[in-house]
């Protein structure tokens, strides 16, 4: 084997990170386990109940300070496997990086939101739920965001869904055509309120000109 | 919904038909009283089809006169699904993808992806490729910058830079051409290394290029930096502070223009960019002006980088001399039975990355691009995720324009520098 490509591999964590000591003393059970990846990239698996209370922890604490959040994302290995979310952060004030693994299993795909600590979560979230299905416990604004919001073929990421989406492109075409998309046009209206769906309808009455404003 | 109504007094003579002229001569409207003003909020709907969103951006505003109360941007009208795609790839496939994720700055996207592989791999590339990556990536920062700069003088009602710009972008484009055989789907690198060696005299190309844009600029600058059309539009609107940046995410150019000097080159280095000698222009207020001074200053400061780059570019081999990586040479593959085994796997199965992950920011041109890869052994990934810095920047739009007036929300978007090939990906 030539010396160039070298397998970083997998394993127990031999050295270790300075968030990681303090985090098992202070949420014992909760941090599950550590690694380190690609030689200096250092993960811990965390109780999905315990997420918000972690990731508030690292933020805040003065020795961690973890005050961007790079990314949310989840990964599905597939064949049955509990999903993973995973948190990219970073700290600024110390120059450091973590990353936050939380185990979902597939009967139970829900966690907190994270949206009131950092509001990057929000369509970081947002994307999630729409890639993978996991919903958020207490996000402001649950809806997809990439795929349409009628998109009823499940959620593409998942390692279950095929490349080409569930129907084929005929029956895809005979339900874009039967389906009525002005029942989910998504426009957000009324004054600081939550976001609904507002039917077609009375937006189009709305735009219409009364009968006896109009000028003739 | 309150309207104005307009009424025109019209008589009427038998002999000249209609006349429309009022009794003064003029054709006046007059007002009419309004009956009861209503103080119902509007909606507008700018996109996805609208030249100052940038591309299929949808954002719906309520309005209250002509200042915002809501912005809710719509995105997903571009969704390729680039990252299901990867699943389904080589590693070395997916490279044709990454360009067309940003191709406003393809090659930063095509060395972010191979940066991450290689992490993961541990697969360490030449000195050579170091500079040559590290050229492209600058070289693609400007390419980046200068189209952001052609259309937010277009969003703030210029019109001659971006003339300039795209002449100048133009050359870049040569010279993606002349490297890598296409202008915008590059495709330049590949795990190990690149697809080829520079060809002859392209450097000097790079190098005639730099020596000669910051004139351009300079130019660019006279028309815009005191412009008072431009400072009015500019000064002010769009505020975000620095802590705001940061809980929002904000990277790159606009997360310095509101005082965070957070650059991954200077931060987090790579490709040694500790050693060479470059600033990072910081702004001070967070509005759209101070996001235009960085990208411009953020343009110079690439043409020094690239003159050192140039300056130190090492002879050597462009690859990394792994069959298990890089295809042998076609004189190896017959001479050679390994040579030839390994040709036959790469080419057959593709590379094989070993169990594991990484997760790999670069400092994009738009902000943090991070790749994150992962993988179960197989010559395919189980996951491929771009942390897209548009799309996280475009997050903030609401927050940036509510309570701004409508004409504020073009320029807003301007200043934030999206590419909707990588937010919708």
């Amino acid at each position: 084997m030539s010396e160039l490509v070298r397998s970083p591999g997998v394993g127990p964590a031999s050295v270790e990170h300075p968030a990681i000591i303090p985090l098992r003393e202070r949420f014992g059970d909760a941090v599950i386990r550590h690694e380190i990846v690609a030689g200096d990239e250092h993960v811990v698996f965390v109780d999905p109940a315990a997420i918000l209370k972690i990731l508030q922890w690292l933020k805040e604490s003065p020795d961690q300070r973890y005050d961007f959040l790079s990314d949310v994302t989840a990964v599905d290995y597939g064949g049955g496997r509990p999903i993973q979310v995973v948190y990219q952060l970073f700290s600024m004030p110390h120059c450091r990086a973590l990353r936050v693994k939380a185990e979902l299993p597939l009967s139970q795909l829900e966690i907190d939101s994270v949206v009131p600590l950092w509001d990057t979560a929000n369509w970081l979230e947002r994307e999630v739920y729409d890639m993978f299905g996991i919903s958020f416990r207490g996000h402001p604004d649950p809806r997809r965001i990439l795929m349409p919001e009628d998109y009823g073929e499940g959620h593409p990421l998942r390692k279950d869904f095929p490349l080409r989406g569930r129907f084929s492109r005929a029956e895809q075409t005979r339900q874009a055509l039967a389906g009525a998309p002005e029942d989910h046009l998504p426009v957000e209206s009324g004054t600081g309120g939550e976001p609904r769906i507002v039917p077609w309808q009375e937006i189009h009455a709305a735009a219409q000109v009364p009968a006896d404003e109009s000028d003739d | 919904m309150s309207r104005r109504t307009l009424e025109y007094e019209v008589s009427r003579t038998p002999e000249l038909g209609m006349d429309f002229r009022t009794r003064d001569g003029l054709l006046s409207p007059t007002e009419l009283p309004e009956p009861e003003l209503g103080s119902e909020n509007m909606l507008i709907n700018i996109g996805p089809q609208h030249p100052a969103t940038h591309g299929v951006l949808r954002l719906v505003l309520e309005l209250d006169g002509e200042t915002v109360v809501r912005c809710v941007p719509h995105i997903g009208y571009l969704h390729s699904s680039f990252e299901k795609l990867g699943e389904y790839r080589d590693w070395n496939q997916i490279v044709t993808l990454t360009d067309r994720i940003d191709y406003l700055a393809p090659l930063i996207y095509n060395c972010a992806y191979v940066m991450a592989v290689e992490k993961m791999m541990g697969v360490e590339v030449t000195e050579r490729c170091k500079v040559v990556r590290v050229i492209c990536m600058e070289l693609d920062r400007i390419f980046s910058h200068l189209l952001w700069l052609g259309t937010w003088a277009i969003d703030v009602g210029a019109f001659t830079p971006f003339l300039y710009a795209f002449q100048e972008r133009e050359r870049v484009y040569r010279l993606h051409d002349a490297y890598t055989g296409a202008r915008i789907t590059t495709s330049a690198t590949r795990i190990g290394g690149m697809m080829a060696d520079l060809p002859p005299g392209w450097t000097e190309g790079v190098r005639e290029f730099v020596n000669t844009l910051p004139r351009t600029l300079d130019e660019i600058e006279t028309l815009l930096s005191t412009n008072g059309i431009h400072l009015g539009r500019t000064l002010g609107v769009g505020v975000i502070s620095g802590k705001d940046a940061i809980n929002s995410g904000l990277s790159g150019p606009n997360l310095r223009a509101s005082g965070v000097p957070y650059d991954l080159r200077k931060d987090r280095p790579y490709y040694d960019y500790e050693s060479y000698d470059f600033e990072v222009p910081i702004g001070e207020h967070g509005d759209c002006y101070d996001r235009y001074l960085v990208r411009l200053e953020e343009m110079r400061q690439s043409c020094h980088l690239l003159h050192q780059a140039l300056d130190r570019l090492p002879d050597g081999p462009i690859n990394v001399d792994d069959p298990r990586v890089v295809l042998p040479s076609k004189t190896d593959c017959m001479d050679d039975m390994e040579s030839m085994i390994h040709h036959f796997k790469l080419v057959m199965e593709g590379v094989k990355a070993p169990v594991g992950e990484s997760y790999f920011p670069i400092e994009g041109s738009k902000g943090e691009l991070g790749m994150y890869v992962v993988s179960d052994g197989g010559s395919k990934p189980v996951r491929w995720r771009i942390r897209p810095p548009s799309f996280v920047n475009l997050s903030v739009i609401s927050k940036l324009v509510e309570g701004s007036l409508l004409a504020d929300v073009i320029v807003v978007n301007a200043s934030l520098d999206i590419v909707l090939g990588e937010i919708d990906r």
